[in-house]
């Protein structure tokens, strides 16, 4: 059976998806759980943006926790010493980073393989060795209180319930953005750049311009959900953006499936949600976190949302296999 | 203190942090030189070997030097262990997909050590006595010595081993050719499983020894095992005496930044040595550069 064009499209998808999140909260039997899915929604905008870079491009970001921390930071400092609007903070955060990630890149990317791993893991800390010793700034370890609520035009995000639908609207967006990205030229061009650096340079793509452009659009992503974060918590602290979170990010990507948007989206659940499920065994939650990480790569190197649907492809040509013998 | 003094003491601590980052260093190299794959739970080792010491002194009631050797081929076989259950399944080895399994066998093994031995600091006495040794109006803890003196046995016989003996031999040939190696009959598999038991090793000595100045505790080992990986980087990945260099660099710099500028970016200035390495010679201080061959 063939869909016509729209349904096969990744628009109907959105549409499906948005929909879903806009009926979401009028399923659930507990307000906490709208909690979870603000912060699955937050997560879920980092690693879209890490799957751009990541997934698509090829190219591994151990420090993108920086990014975030540096989003939630800078509109957090704005908004508590300063008293700036979050709109402002948001303006200032999102370039300030951009320029950042754009100056860190042009270097960074240069390298691969472990020393691209080395290198933007080296970033993130100390990045976050910034966070905890600039305390005039920052608050130190024990973090920065008084940021304010979420205003945005005079209209106040002030129950759970309206965050949520202002982190499904920016999710919304980062998706849209990211497929339209994917699907044009662009996209092309950084899957091409994941194939082989060199053949597509002689294509005549410009390979260091599209891998420094999208580390700096997923730093960009990041210091968005920094935003968000930062406004809902109305607190960071210098350990919410460690080493282990950067590392969290990249599972979420590579769990839910390396170079599909859907599957980045799919692995902030998981990852995001998994300590709710394992909370009885609090105790045991990093180590089993370990073993989730090292058995699905072993087993489902393309991720679950992909290994899970090869395991159905497969099943279906067996079934039409049999169908189709005389 | 004067100003000579206190530099001349930054600089025995820093020789003597470094050459335990040249140690975790060697570790990745070592198995890196035979699979090109970077360990990310190289630090555990260092846990590992420190805690098990402790354990086997308070449980088996062993003398210390009975003790580490316990935990070292107690170590040396977790590395076997994480070589059989976690590397050698992997169906495609590309090296992203490595980064994520030793990241995450790091964190499991972690994991596993809090429930273990809990999150407390475990001591262990120092190896011959706390009497600092008195030198040019600088002071060396006598476990300093032990340190180095350690690090440079094991430099050395590890010199011995690849270059005289015919595993050692094999192990280099099956690093740099694995299929020639192959075509000669050496069993690469078996040459990565003991890379992996000897880096174990590598890593538990290390966390023995260093372990009476700092304290042994389940987390120590991330923030080491980064460090010896900025030493093997700096000094070139894979290259044998680079790694000693780039960890003594590492340590000194370190050292100095820490005591001269400011202690909180202890760590910021060992990772920007990291980063301008990277950016401006990448291939480390030994290192030569290799052409891309498309």
């Amino acid at each position: 059976m063939r869909f016509p064009p729209f349904v096969r499209s990744p628009y109907a998808g959105f549409l499906l998806f948005s929909g879903m999140l806009a009926v979401l909260p009028l399923l659930l039997t507990n307000d906490y759980y709208l909690n979870v899915l603000i912060f699955i929604g937050i997560h879920a905008i980092i690693a879209i943006g890490l799957d751009l870079l990541l997934g698509y491009t090829g190219q591994i970001s151990l420090g993108h926790a920086a990014f975030f921390g540096l989003g939630a930071y800078i509109t957090g400092v704005l908004s508590a010493k300063a008293s700036w609007p979050p709109i402002a903070g948001l303006v200032v955060a999102l370039v300030g980073v951009g320029i950042l990630a754009y100056v860190i890149g042009i270097p960074t990317l240069k390298l691969h393989g472990h020393y691209l791993a080395m290198a933007t893991l080296g970033f993130g800390i100390i990045v976050q060795i910034f966070f905890k010793e600039l305390d005039f700034l920052t608050g130190g370890p024990s973090g920065l209180v008084g940021i304010e609520d979420m205003v945005i035009f005079g209209y106040e995000f002030d129950s759970d319930l309206k965050y949520y639908y202002l982190v499904c609207v920016s999710l919304a967006l980062t998706l849209l953005l990211s497929i339209n990205v994917v699907q044009s030229r662009v996209g092309r061009a950084l899957r091409a750049i994941h194939g082989s650096e060199v053949a597509s340079s002689v294509l005549g793509v410009n390979v260091s311009r599209y891998k420094v452009g999208i580390f700096v659009l997923s730093a960009v992503y990041a210091a968005f959900a920094g935003w968000l974060y930062s406004h809902y918590m109305t607190f960071v602290s210098p350990s919410s953006f460690d080493f282990m979170f950067s590392i969290k990010l990249v599972t979420m990507v590579v769990i839910g499936s390396l170079g599909s948007i859907w599957g980045a989206i799919f692995g902030a659940a998981l990852l995001t949600s998994l300590p709710e499920f394992l909370y009885v065994f609090e105790k045991y939650e990093t180590t089993v976190f370990g073993l989730i990480l090292i058995t699905v790569m072993i087993f489902m190197p393309k991720g679950l949302l992909r290994g899970v649907e090869d395991a159905v492809l497969a099943g279906v040509r067996v079934v039409r296999g049999k169908g189709d013998d005389k | 203190m004067t100003l000579s003094q206190q530099i001349l003491q930054y600089l025995i601590t820093g020789v003597t942090v470094g050459t335990i980052y040249a140690l975790i260093g060697m570790g990745f190299n070592i198995i890196y030189n035979s699979t090109e794959i970077i360990n990310f739970a190289q630090g555990e080792f260092v846990m590992l070997g420190g805690l098990l010491t402790v354990s086997s002194m308070r449980i088996l009631h062993l003398p210390l030097p009975f003790a580490a050797l316990v935990a070292v081929i107690g170590v040396a076989l977790i590395g076997t262990l994480l070589n059989v259950a976690a590397i050698r399944p992997v169906k495609d080895p590309n090296p992203i997909t490595l980064i994520i399994i030793t990241i995450g066998a790091s964190i499991f093994i972690r994991g596993v050590a809090s429930l273990i031995w809990g999150k407390d600091p475990y001591p262990i006495p120092a190896f011959s006595g706390e009497d600092p040794i008195q030198f040019f109006g600088a002071v060396i803890q006598p476990q300093s010595l032990w340190v180095m003196g350690v690090a440079l046995s094991i430099v050395l016989g590890f010199r011995q081993f690849f270059g005289k003996t015919i595993t050692g031999k094999a192990m280099i040939a099956s690093a740099f050719q694995p299929r020639a190696a192959r075509l000669v009959g050496i069993d690469t598999r078996f040459m990565v499983l003991i890379s992996f038991a000897l880096s174990g090793l590598v890593g538990a000595v290390a966390g023995i020894v260093i372990a009476p100045m700092s304290m042994t505790q389940y987390d120590i080992g991330v923030m080491i095992g980064l460090k010896g990986f900025c030493a093997a980087i700096i000094g070139g990945l894979g290259h044998f005496w680079g790694v000693v260099i780039g960890g003594i660099t590492l340590g000194i710099l370190e050292s100095l930044g820490a005591g001269l500028i400011s202690s909180g970016y202890k760590d910021a200035i060992a990772f920007g040595i990291l980063l301008l390495m990277l950016f401006f010679r990448p291939q480390g201080i030994l290192g030569k550069t290799k052409g891309d061959r498309v």
